[in-house]
């Protein structure tokens, strides 16, 4: 029986990781294709993009500036996930938490780091969090859609901070449309200069373990999953569906609000105006579901996808190949997890009876 | 050289990965025979029959339609042999009409390829009038019932032209009296010279509807018999492999105070509508009060409402005296309600969980399982691990998810996190809902030892046996209505027949009027 238990676990395992890797083999050759097609050598360009990732301490340095804030959005995406809900807002939350901590970051002053920068993380926390909870409140209430609703907030986002920052925090003399730069005591420490990793990576690292010992070894948490996979037997036990719902929702704002605020304390020291949105919360959506939405899935996918989104700024304008490129994988990727997200659906429909018949009947062979 | 027999399969062996899922097995179906293959969950019926209808490959064996040897790899060609198949799970497309399932992948073509619509609506409705199967060709699957489903099925493969119709578990799905209509259709069809293979796990039909009965266990065919020269013990016990209480032995029943009152309840149900009117109900320590009724008459209504599932309407829900009307189920079920659940698998466990979380699912918040938000790992592993195995729930370990589990072992998690929870009340629906013998047995002998340990026990059920077997105490249910309250030696099927479907009430109110 153990042996049995065991040998199950493990084939769980390697199903995990196999259609990943395989998404990933696939999607470098089907970039690989495209640069040929673009008449570039593929091989150069795949060794630009890897020494622009990981090729040198900088390079390394600069490709965690770009994990950083994928770590904590795909983590809020998953987090949501857990409680059955589409956080499509982590956007506009990541918008919203950058805004509040430019905002705390520069008002303060006189005050020493090791308040002012949890102060600044907090206003970040805070705002991403309220981003989070209005549309876990309608959703909860009134049975609202939250992918509508975090849709709408992502543009109420964008837009309200380019109206805050054109009109009332526009830092003087106003030659451009940004806030005032932080205060020195908000800002976090560099690390592997002349790149601009810093502490901030830690701080994302430390949330993964939080949310994973959160989600799972807390009744918290155990709540939340309940709520997630049946909301009818939650209601049943005894669970708060409504509350679970607003504090899923609180809290995955509430890290993709962190993502903002240590992208302006670790990296732009203030805000500048969008225009148009990051991506950042969106790239969590594919983090997210590329990690299995669980924090150790995550940790490896959003370095994947930093990566990627690093190197591909030196094979831009070294080797002289469009980033896009890089877009394009990562959407592969992204297509081929969900086909099998769909695939394993069906697989696990109990007895696997229906699909067995389903494929008969399309009069193919079943049996081996 | 023709045949006695219109299907035989001989010495047929199929193993799946571990597990030996048909081990030469015999099997013959005459002209004119309803022949039910009878046998618990995972025996082996529907591994059979898949591989008659051409979807699994027999490791060995041969099968004969007509005395002739053949080999069927497809389902195309089953269906070209005359074989037909309604699977325990149904595949119709719900969006298309009743009509356009029917024909789908068999249309009748006019000159061009035209689809000759008429020529359909003709031959199934000549079909459908032989057996007696009123079927309305224009609407859309989505919005019949399942029993019409399941009649749409039946014309699929009779439209097809089978001779050989197999059933599987075909009344599983169905209401006590759709099961009824079923039979009824059965027997036509069996009249009319067609073979029918009626898989089930469930006694009663087998001696009812089948001529002949083959009994699996393990893969293996027990024995075939005739339905005349046996019975519902034997049966029983052959399919189990061993002696099996069909009746339960219960002692005498011996109330105590009175636990749960309910007094002039309303509830209403989802479009706002009356479902429970006026209801007063008392149930006391250590007796088992039944609610007989059809389904629909308002008892899930009421079952929500004394869990704090649905809010009251309108009367009062006392527990030992103390009103519980609010509509709170922690609360409720704090005080000591315990509840298993009429859907086991929508309401009663988180499928995605494991066993042990599903186990925990009401106490994972006490100081017994969780100190300061953190879940205890040891202490819940413990319990769980005792659970499992005084409640004898088959997995390999606590931490499989709960939908690889059997019907039955799901239904063991439930009970074994009610009982264990120590209620004074528990309000039981449905308990043995498409479980197999072994199972069923099981779940009766709880119930009665829960019973016996002074708990008061509310039972709702739509299977009269169950009922009969369980009660001390009757109530009819009818309409949201209590039209009757018998004690258990008054009751008779056919008394709580006629007070289910309402026809008391209409003698007294003649009675009345008169
Ligand atoms: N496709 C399959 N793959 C592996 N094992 C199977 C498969 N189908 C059935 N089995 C196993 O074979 C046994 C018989 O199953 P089945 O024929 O479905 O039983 P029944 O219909 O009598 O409930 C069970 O142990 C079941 O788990
Ligand atoms: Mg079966």
């Amino acid at each position: 029986m153990g042996e049995d238990l065991k040998k199950d676990l493990f084939k769980d395992y390697g199903q995990k990781l196999f259609f990943p890797l395989v998404a990933l083999f696939i999607s470098l050759f089907a970039g690989g294709l495209l640069i040929a097609w673009l008449g570039e050598n593929p091989y150069i360009a795949f060794r630009h993009l890897f020494q622009g990732a990981l090729g040198s301490a900088t390079n390394f340095g600069e490709t965690l500036v770009y994990t950083t804030p994928l770590l904590l959005t795909g983590l809020s995406i998953a987090l949501s996930f857990r409680c059955g809900l589409f956080n499509i807002g982590a956007e506009g939350q990541y918008i919203m938490g950058m805004m509040g901590a430019a905002w705390v970051g520069s008002i303060f002053t006189g005050l020493p780091a090791w308040l002012h920068i949890p102060l600044t993380m907090g206003a970040g926390i805070l705002s991403g969090c309220l981003w989070g909870v209005v549309p876990g409140v309608f959703k909860a209430k009134y049975g609202a859609h939250e992918v509508i609703l975090t849709i709408m907030m992502n543009y109420i986002a964008l837009h309200f901070t380019g109206y805050l920052v054109n009109y009332i925090l526009l830092a003087p003399p106003g030659y451009l449309p940004a806030t005032r730069v932080i205060n020195a005591s908000a800002k976090l420490t560099r690390l592997l200069p002349p790149s601009r990793a810093n502490t901030g990576f830690f701080v994302a690292i430390i949330c993964l373990v939080m949310v994973y010992i959160f989600l799972w070894k807390t009744k918290w948490g155990f709540e939340i999953r309940a709520v997630g996979l049946n909301q009818e037997a939650a209601r049943y036990a005894g669970i708060n569906v409504t509350k679970n719902i607003v504090l899923a929702m609180a809290l995955s704002g509430g890290l993709a609000g962190l993502a903002g605020a240590l992208q302006v304390q670790g990296i732009q020291y203030r805000f500048n105006d969008l225009f148009a949105f990051t991506g950042y919360g969106f790239d969590g959506i594919a983090v997210s579901l590329l990690g299995n939405n669980h924090p150790a899935g995550i940790i490896l996918s959003a370095f994947l996808f930093g990566s990627l989104n690093c190197g591909a700024l030196q094979m831009q304008s070294v080797a002289g190949i469009p980033k896009d490129l890089i877009g394009i994988m990562q959407a592969v990727i992204v297509f081929f997890i969900s086909a099998d997200y769909l695939l394993r659906k069906k697989l696990e429909q109990p007895l696997g009876e229906e699909i067995n018949v389903r494929r008969g009947s399309a009069g193919q062979e079943v049996a081996k | 050289m023709t045949s006695e027999f219109l299907l035989e399969m001989q010495g047929i062996s199929k193993s799946f990965p571990g597990v030996q899922a048909n081990k030469d097995i015999n099997f013959n179906l005459r002209r004119g025979e309803v022949h039910a293959l009878l046998g618990e969950n995972g025996a082996g019926k529907t591994t059979l029959m898949k591989i008659l209808f051409g979807l699994y490959k027999p490791d060995g064996g041969e099968i004969r339609l007509k005395g002739e040897k053949v080999e069927i790899n497809s389902p195309e060609e089953a269906i070209r042999q005359g074989i037909g198949m309604v699977h325990q799970h149904f595949m119709l497309i719900p969006p298309f009409t009743v009509l356009e399932n029917i024909i789908l992948g068999a249309e009748p073509r006019k000159s061009l390829g035209r689809l000759d619509q008429a020529k359909a609506v003709k031959k199934i409705n000549s079909l459908s009038q032989q057996l007696g199967l009123k079927v309305e060709l224009d609407t859309k699957i989505e919005n019949v019932t399942v029993g019409m489903q399941q009649r749409v099925e039946i014309l699929k493969a009779l439209y097809r032209e089978a001779e050989v119709l197999i059933l599987d578990e075909p009344t599983s799905v169905l209401t006590p009296q759709e099961a009824e209509d079923l039979g009824e259709i059965i027997r036509e069809l069996a009249a009319g010279g067609k073979g029918v293979v009626f898989i089930t796990h469930k006694l009663k039909e087998v001696m009812k509807f089948a001529d002949r009965i083959t009994v699996i266990r393990g893969g293996r065919v027990v024995d075939s018999v005739n339905s005349s020269e046996t019975d519902i013990q034997t049966l029983a016990e052959m399919m189990v492999g061993r002696k099996v209480f069909l009746e339960m032995k219960k002692g005498p029943c011996r109330p105590g105070k009175v636990i749960l009152q309910t007094k002039n309840l309303k509830v209403v149900d989802n479009r706002r509508l009356p479902a429970v009117k006026r209801v007063n109900l008392q149930v006391r320590a250590g007796e088992i009060l039944a609610v007989a009724g059809v389904d629909g008459n308002g008892q899930s209504e009421l079952i929500e409402a004394l869990t704090g599932l649905r809010p009251v309407a309108g009367g009062q829900i006392l527990l030992e005296g103390q009103e519980i009307n609010y509509a709170n189920p922690r609360r409720i079920l704090e005080k000591g309600v315990g509840h298993i659940p009429e859907d086991r698998q929508k309401r009663g466990l988180v499928l995605d969980f494991s066993i042990q979380e599903n186990l925990l699912l009401e106490l994972y918040r006490t100081p017994q399982f969780c100190r300061a938000g953190f879940l205890r790992k040891e202490q819940s592993l413990t319990y769980a691990e005792n659970l499992i195995e005084e409640f004898d729930i088959r997995t390999p370990g606590p931490g499989i998810k709960a939908s690889s589990l059997s019907g039955g072992n799901q239904q063991k998690v439930i009970i074994a996190r009610e009982i264990r929870r120590d209620p004074q009340l528990l309000i039981v629906a449905q308990p043995t809902r498409g479980l197999d013998v072994g199972a069923i047995e099981f779940v009766h002998k709880q119930l009665i030892s829960a019973r016996d340990l002074g708990k008061a026990i509310l039972l709702f059920s739509l299977e009269l046996d169950e009922i009969l077997s369980l009660a001390d105490r009757i109530v009819v249910i009818y309409e949201g209505e209590i039209v009757g309250n018998l004690a258990r030696e008054e009751a008779t099927e056919e008394k709580l027949g006629l007070m289910m479907t309402g026809g008391l009430l209409a003698e007294r109110e003649a009675v009345n009027d008169g």
